[in-house]
């Protein structure tokens, strides 16, 4: 299976750019996993911690990010944050 | 003919000039790769930022309920030019030329019978613009104190004149900023900010339909401000680099044209020397003869 591109940006730069397993984003409305070939949604991001898993079963990642949204398109998922730590 | 220990000290104080001027170009010189890099890196941001906004307005349909930031007032009266310039000087015509084109825009629109306001980011356009316009400033926003204006500031400024537009100060906001071309070329450019630009049309949606969580209008309430801050902030930095660009440039020169200063003074110094020189032996040899 494919793997999911992911962005993760941020107003400074460019914070990484990598081919990832799943990452799980601390959506508005409730967290959701986006995997590679999700459906397109847009969805703004609420202040908490971003799980990145870069190979199946791996022990996540987390990066907290503050204020933004994220992006699922054709070509992968964009998270566009105002802060991260 | 100046004297001789004048000219030495002439010399003496051009040289020490031009020691400064060479240390601020090359303080320029480190500060202009620092802050062209700090441009670069800020640009996918601002580049999706912009694809998400233009995809998302031409979704919404305006009416009296939407933000300000994108429908504006529904006047055009008064218009409200926010004037980015540098805190320091010693860079050339960089100031200079951003307030010249602010006037330029000012005087139009005041021949349209529009109000005109200011408000100022950076210390160094204030002196001109309150010459021009006095009590036409409605605030200066101060960047003095910090090293270097990044997006903590960006945002201060951008709630400000969101809080201003809200309360109906204004109804249209223009920036003026350098916009850094080369070293050597900067461009003072106008942008207007409030209400947002939206390119119309061309918008063709690539993977059909979006969802959205939690729908359109939230995520575009939520966007505007941030977009806002993002273009401010872009504008900040791209004056950054223009300003150690300019001067950069301003410097070299100044330090050339004090390398010929000196050129010129050594030769006459000399010149003066020997024709004392001269004249001394002069006056011994006739002394001499004349015995």
């Amino acid at each position: 299976m494919a793997n999911l591109h992911f962005e993760l940006v941020t107003p400074e730069k460019l914070v990484r750019s990598e081919d990832v397993y799943m990452v799980v984003v601390p959506g508005t409305e409730g967290d959701m996993g986006v995997l590679a070939d999700h459906a397109p949604v847009m969805s703004t991001i609420r202040d908490a911690d971003l799980l990145v898993y870069t190979s199946e079963g791996a022990t996540p990642e987390t990066i907290s990010v503050q204020g933004g949204f994220a992006q699922v398109d054709e070509k992968g998922l964009t998270v566009l944050a105002e802060a991260i730590s | 003919m100046a004297s001789l220990k004048e000219l030495k000290d002439r010399i003496a104080s051009v040289k020490s000039t031009q020691k400064i001027t060479k240390a601020k170009k090359m303080v320029a010189a480190a500060k202009l790769r620092r802050a062209q890099m700090a441009a670069e890196a800020a640009r996918p941001y601002a580049e999706q930022m912009e694809k998400v906004m233009t995809s998302l307005a031409s979704k919404v349909s305006i009416d009296e309920n939407s933000s300000k930031l994108l429908a504006g007032t529904g006047k055009r009266d008064t218009h409200l030019l926010v004037v980015a310039t540098s805190d320091r000087g010693l860079c050339g015509a960089f100031n200079a030329n951003i307030v010249k084109e602010a006037r330029v825009t000012a005087e139009r629109l005041i021949a349209e019978g529009h109000k005109v306001l200011f408000y100022m980011v950076g210390r160094k356009g204030i002196p001109i613009i309150k010459r021009f316009y006095p009590d036409q400033i409605l605030k200066h926003f101060d960047t003095s104190n910090v090293k270097a204006p990044g997006f903590e500031e960006a945002k201060a400024i951008a709630e400000d004149l969101t809080t201003m537009v809200e309360a109906g100060q204004f109804d249209v906001a223009h920036l003026f900023y350098g916009k850094f071309r080369s070293a050597l070329v900067q461009e003072p450019t106008v942008q207007q900010i409030i209400p947002i630009a939206v390119a119309n049309g061309a918008v063709t949606e690539a993977g059909g339909a979006v969802e959205y969580e939690p729908d359109e209008e939230e995520i575009l309430a939520e966007l505007l401000p941030r977009n806002l801050t993002t273009q401010i902030f872009g504008a900040l930095l791209e004056n950054m680099a223009s300003e150690q660009g300019a001067s950069m440039t301003a410097m070299d020169n100044a330090t050339r044209n004090a390398g010929d200063l000196i050129d010129n003074l050594t030769i006459v110094y000399n010149r003066s020397r020997q024709a004392a020189i001269t004249t001394e032996l002069i006056e011994i040899i006739a002394g001499a003869e004349a015995l």
